[in-house]
C-alpha cells in the first residue's frame, strides 16, 4: 500500500535554509500528518461497513477518532511553532498519484500557518459537536450513521486544507460537499428534506464547475496545479489568465461558501440535524471558499478586477443575509442567513488581498465558535421545546435553560462585536480594513461593512430576545411544552465554546498574534490608515451596534411578539421569501431548464425518434405489399416466370439485334 | 421442305403448352400441358441439329426425354398424394404455402 511507504517525505520548503536542520522528533510527527486525515476515514469506513454491530460502541469510537485528529493537530502545531515564521511551510510528500506524459501531480499534504489554523478549528470545534451529538441523537435509531457520516466530514475537511495541490484540494472539497449531502438529507425519509440535500448538491456542482475550470486553467497556463507551483508563477504570468482563474475560483467559493449568487441552498441545509448545521453549515464547510481565496492569494493580487469581484460578492452577500436573518422566524434559518452574512464579511477581508486576508481567516476561527456554539444553543432550545424551531412560540427560555441561555449570550455579545468579546477583534478589523484605500471602494465598501454590523447587531438581537427574553407576556409556549436543560453531554462542548467566544479574540488579537502567525502565508502588509481615523469607525460601528440592540429590544423584548407572523412591509415579506432568490432561479433556471429538457425529449421522441421509427415502418409497409405476391396461387407463380423469361429473352434480343 | 417451318411447329405447340399450364385448374391437365412444351423444345433441339448437321441437338433431346421420364413419376406421385388428402385436382386449391 502507497499510504504506508511514505518514507523520509519531509524536506525543506523554504529554500535556501540548507540541509540538516531536520529534526527527528518533529520530522516524524509531520511525516504522520496523513493520519489526521486517515483517522476519522477510517472510523467512517468501521461505521459503515460494520453495520448494527458496532450500534452500542460507533459513536464513541468516532469521538475518540475525532479527538485523536485534534491531538495530532495540536502536536503538528507546536511542532511548527519551534521553527523560524519563514519556515513554517513544509511538504509532507505522500505518493506519485497522477503521472501522465508532462502531467505530474503528487498528493501531499501542506502544513503552514494557514492550514494548521484550520486543521485545529476544524477537528477541535468538530470533536465538540461529535460530543454534543451522542447525547443529541441518542434516540435516533440511526445514530452510528450519522457519526460515520461526521467522520466523513471531518476526514474530507482535513483533506481539503491540507492539501498541497489543487487536485488533491478538490478531492476534500467534493468529499465535503458529499458529506453535506449525506448529513443534510440524513432524515430523508422527509421528502422535504430530501430535496434540500438536492439542492445543496446543485447548488454546490454550480460552484465546482468553476473550480474544476480554474483547475484546468492552470494547467493549460502554468503546467502544474500544485500551490507552489502556481502560486509562485503568478506573480508573472498573463493578467487576463488569472483573471479567469480568479473569477472561477470565486465562483466555486461562491457555491461552497453560500454566496451571492448560489447562497440560496444554505437557507433550506438547516433541514439537516442541528450539530451538522453547527459542524458543517456554520463553522468549517461553508469557510472552505474564503479559505481558497485566502490560500490563492497571489492569483488574486495579480488580478484586481477578480478581487474587485471578490469584494463586491462579500458586500452583497453580508447585506442579503443581514436583511435575510431579520425577518426569519426559524430559528435556524434565521442563523443560517446569519452565517451567510459573516461568510459575507470574510469574503469581503479575503478580497482586499493582504490588508485584508489575515483578518478574514480571524474572523473565520471566532465565527466558527461563536456561531458553532450559538447552533449548538439553538439544537438544545429545540431538544427541551419538542424539536420546535418557531422562534414565535419561545420566549423568556433564559429561566427554564440557564446554561443554554448563558452560552447563547456569550455568541450573541460575541456576533454583535461588543468588546472584549472576540467578535469585536475579528469584525472590527475587517470594517477598518474595508475603509483602507482610495476613490470609491472604501466607502462603498466600508459603508456595507459597516450597515451590515448594525442590521446584525438587530436581527441576532431579536433572535437572542423572541428566545431567550421578553416581557412577561411574552411566555408565548405551546401548551405542552415544558422546556427544561439538556444534558452534561450537550451543554459542556457549549460551555468550551463559549469561553472561546469569549477569550479567542482577546488570545489571538490582542498582539495581533494571529496576524504574525499567517503572516508568512498571506504576506505582509504596509501599514496603511483608513479613510475615517480608527477611533471613529470603533465608535460608529458601537454606535449602530447599539441601536441596532435598542431597536430590537423595544420590539421584541418590551412588546408582545405575535404567536402568529404579521403580514408585514413588502421588505418583511420579501425577506421571508429569502429576497425571490428562489423564485429568480427557478424563473431564471429552473423553468427553462425543464422546458429545454422537455422541447428535448420532444424532438427526440417525435424527430429522431420518427426518423428511425419512420424508416421501419416504410420498410415494414412495402414488405407487407411485397408480400401479397406470394399468394401460393401456383399458376399466378408459373405466369410471373414466364412473363421473366419473355422480358429477358427480350432484353436479350433487343441488344443483340 | 424447309427446316424453319419445324421451328414455327415447335414455338406453337410450346405456346399452347404455356396457355395449358395457366389457364387450366386440373393438375393432370396442367401437367400434360408441361409435357406438351418439353416436346415442344425437343423438336427445336432436333431440327437445329439438322440445321446444323450435327447430333448435339438430338442427344440433349434424348437426355430431355428421361428427364421427363423421371419427372412425370414424381409429378404424378405428388398429384396422386394431394388428391388423396383433398379429394382435389385442381391447383388453385393447392395454395397453403403462400403470405
Amino acid at each position: 500500500m502507497t499510504l504506508l511507504s511514505l518514507g523520509s517525505g519531509v524536506y525543506q520548503a523554504a529554500e535556501g535554509s540548507g540541509p540538516g536542520v531536520y529534526q527527528a522528533a518533529e520530522g516524524s510527527i509531520q511525516t504522520g500528518a496523513w493520519l489526521l486525515v486517515a483517522l476519522p476515514l477510517a472510523g467512517a469506513a468501521v461505521l459503515l461497513l460494520g453495520g448494527r454491530r458496532t450500534d452500542r460502541w460507533g459513536h464513541w469510537l468516532a469521538v475518540g477518532l475525532s479527538w485523536a485528529s485534534f491531538v495530532w493537530g495540536a502536536l503538528l502545531f507546536f511542532s511548527l511553532l519551534s521553527y523560524d515564521p519563514e519556515q513554517r511551510a513544509r511538504t509532507v510528500h505522500l505518493f506519485e498519484w497522477v503521472h501522465a506524459g508532462s502531467f505530474q501531480v503528487d498528493a501531499g499534504l501542506l502544513l503552514d500557518p494557514l492550514s494548521l489554523a484550520f486543521v485545529l478549528l476544524v477537528t477541535f470545534v468538530g470533536s465538540l459537536i461529535h460530543v454534543y451529538s451522542v447525547a443529541y441523537m441518542e434516540h435516533d435509531p440511526d445514530r452510528r450513521r450519522f457519526f460515520a457520516y461526521l467522520n466523513l466530514f471531518v476526514a474530507a475537511m482535513l483533506l481539503l486544507v491540507l492539501a498541497d495541490s489543487y487536485l488533491l484540494l478538490y478531492v476534500g472539497w467534493e468529499g465535503v460537499g458529499l458529506a453535506s449531502y449525506l448529513l443534510i438529507g440524513f432524515w430523508n425519509q422527509n421528502s422535504a428534506y430530501a430535496a434540500a440535500a438536492k439542492k445543496a448538491f446543485i447548488a454546490n456542482r454550480v460552484g465546482d464547475v468553476g473550480l474544476s475550470l480554474a483547475i484546468m486553467a492552470m494547467f493549460a497556463g502554468f503546467g502544474s496545479v500544485s500551490f507552489s507551483d502556481v502560486l509562485s508563477q503568478s506573480s508573472h504570468a498573463n493578467e487576463g489568465l488569472l483573471t479567469f482563474i480568479g473569477l472561477m475560483l470565486l465562483l466555486g467559493a461562491c457555491g461552497k461558501s453560500a454566496q451571492f449568487p448560489l447562497q440560496s441552498w444554505l437557507g433550506d441545509a438547516m433541514a439537516g440535524p442541528t450539530p451538522v448545521s453547527a459542524l458543517i453549515h456554520a463553522a468549517t464547510m461553508v469557510t472552505a471558499g474564503v479559505y481558497l481565496i485566502v490560500r490563492s492569494g497571489p492569483v488574486f493580487d495579480g488580478a484586481p478586477n477578480a478581487q474587485l469581484c471578490v469584494v463586491i460578492v462579500g458586500a452583497i452577500t453580508l447585506i442579503y443575509g443581514a436583511i435575510v436573518g431579520c425577518a426569519k422566524d426559524d430559528i435556524k434559518k434565521a442563523l443560517a442567513a446569519s452565517t451567510m452574512s459573516q461568510i459575507g464579511y470574510m469574503m469581503l477581508a479575503a478580497g482586499l488581498g493582504p490588508v485584508g486576508a489575515a483578518f478574514a481567516i480571524f474572523h473565520l476561527l471566532t465565527h466558527g465558535f461563536f456561531k458553532a456554539g450559538m447552533f449548538l444553543g439553538a439544537g438544545s432550545v429545540m431538544h427541551g421545546m419538542n424539536d420546535s424551531v418557531d422562534m414565535r412560540r419561545y420566549g423568556r427560555l433564559s429561566g427554564a435553560m440557564k446554561i443554554t441561555w448563558a452560552t447563547f449570550g456569550l455568541g450573541w455579545l460575541a456576533i454583535l462585536g461588543v468588546p472584549p468579546f472576540s467578535g469585536f477583534w475579528s469584525k472590527d478589523k475587517i470594517i477598518e480594513a474595508a475603509f483602507i484605500g482610495d476613490g470609491w471602494r472604501p466607502w462603498v465598501f466600508g459603508f456595507a461593512a459597516l450597515i451590515g454590523a448594525g442590521v446584525t447587531a438587530f436581527y441576532m438581537s431579536r433572535l437572542f430576545f423572541m428566545t431567550f427574553q421578553g416581557s412577561a407576556e411574552n411566555k408565548r409556549w405551546p401548551k405542552d411544552a415544558h422546556p427544561h436543560e439538556s444534558p452534561l453531554l450537550m451543554t459542556a462542548p457549549m460551555m468550551i465554546l463559549a469561553v472561546g467566544s469569549a477569550v479567542l479574540g482577546l488570545a489571538l488579537g490582542v498582539s495581533d498574534g494571529l496576524v504574525h502567525w499567517l503572516e508568512p502565508v498571506v504576506g505582509a502588509h504596509a501599514e496603511e490608515e483608513p479613510v475615517l481615523a480608527v477611533p471613529v469607525l470603533i465608535t460608529l460601528t458601537l454606535v449602530l451596534v447599539a441601536l441596532g440592540v435598542a431597536l430590537a429590544w423595544r420590539m421584541y423584548w418590551q412588546a408582545k411578539v405575535p404567536v402568529v407572523a404579521p403580514r408585514g412591509s413588502l421588505l418583511t415579506r420579501a425577506a421571508r421569501r429569502d429576497l425571490f432568490q428562489d423564485d429568480l432561479n427557478e424563473a431564471l433556471f429552473m423553468r427553462p431548464g425543464q422546458y429545454l429538457t422537455r422541447s428535448l425529449v420532444y424532438v427526440d421522441n417525435r424527430g429522431v425518434d420518427g426518423a428511425v421509427g419512420g424508416l421501419a415502418a416504410l420498410v415494414g409497409g412495402l414488405g407487407g405489399r411485397l408480400r401479397r405476391v406470394q399468394s401460393g396461387l401456383v399458376r399466378s407463380y408459373a405466369a410471373s416466370m414466364l412473363a421473366g423469361v419473355v422480358i429477358l429473352l427480350g432484353g436479350v434480343l433487343a441488344v443483340r439485334i | 421442305m424447309n427446316l424453319v417451318h419445324w421451328l414455327y411447329l415447335s414455338v406453337l405447340l410450346f405456346s399452347i403448352g404455356a396457355a395449358t399450364v395457366l389457364v387450366r385448374r386440373n393438375a393432370i391437365i396442367v401437367f400434360m400441358g408441361v409435357e406438351l412444351m418439353l416436346n415442344a423444345t425437343n423438336l427445336a433441339f432436333v431440327t437445329f441439329a439438322r440445321i446444323n448437321g450435327n447430333v448435339e441437338g438430338q442427344v440433349i433431346a434424348l437426355f430431355v426425354m428421361l428427364v421427363a421420364a423421371a419427372e412425370v413419376v414424381v409429378g404424378l406421385a405428388i398429384i396422386f398424394t394431394i388428391f388423396r388428402t383433398r379429394r382435389s385436382a385442381s391447383v388453385d386449391d393447392a395454395n397453403l404455402l403462400k403470405y
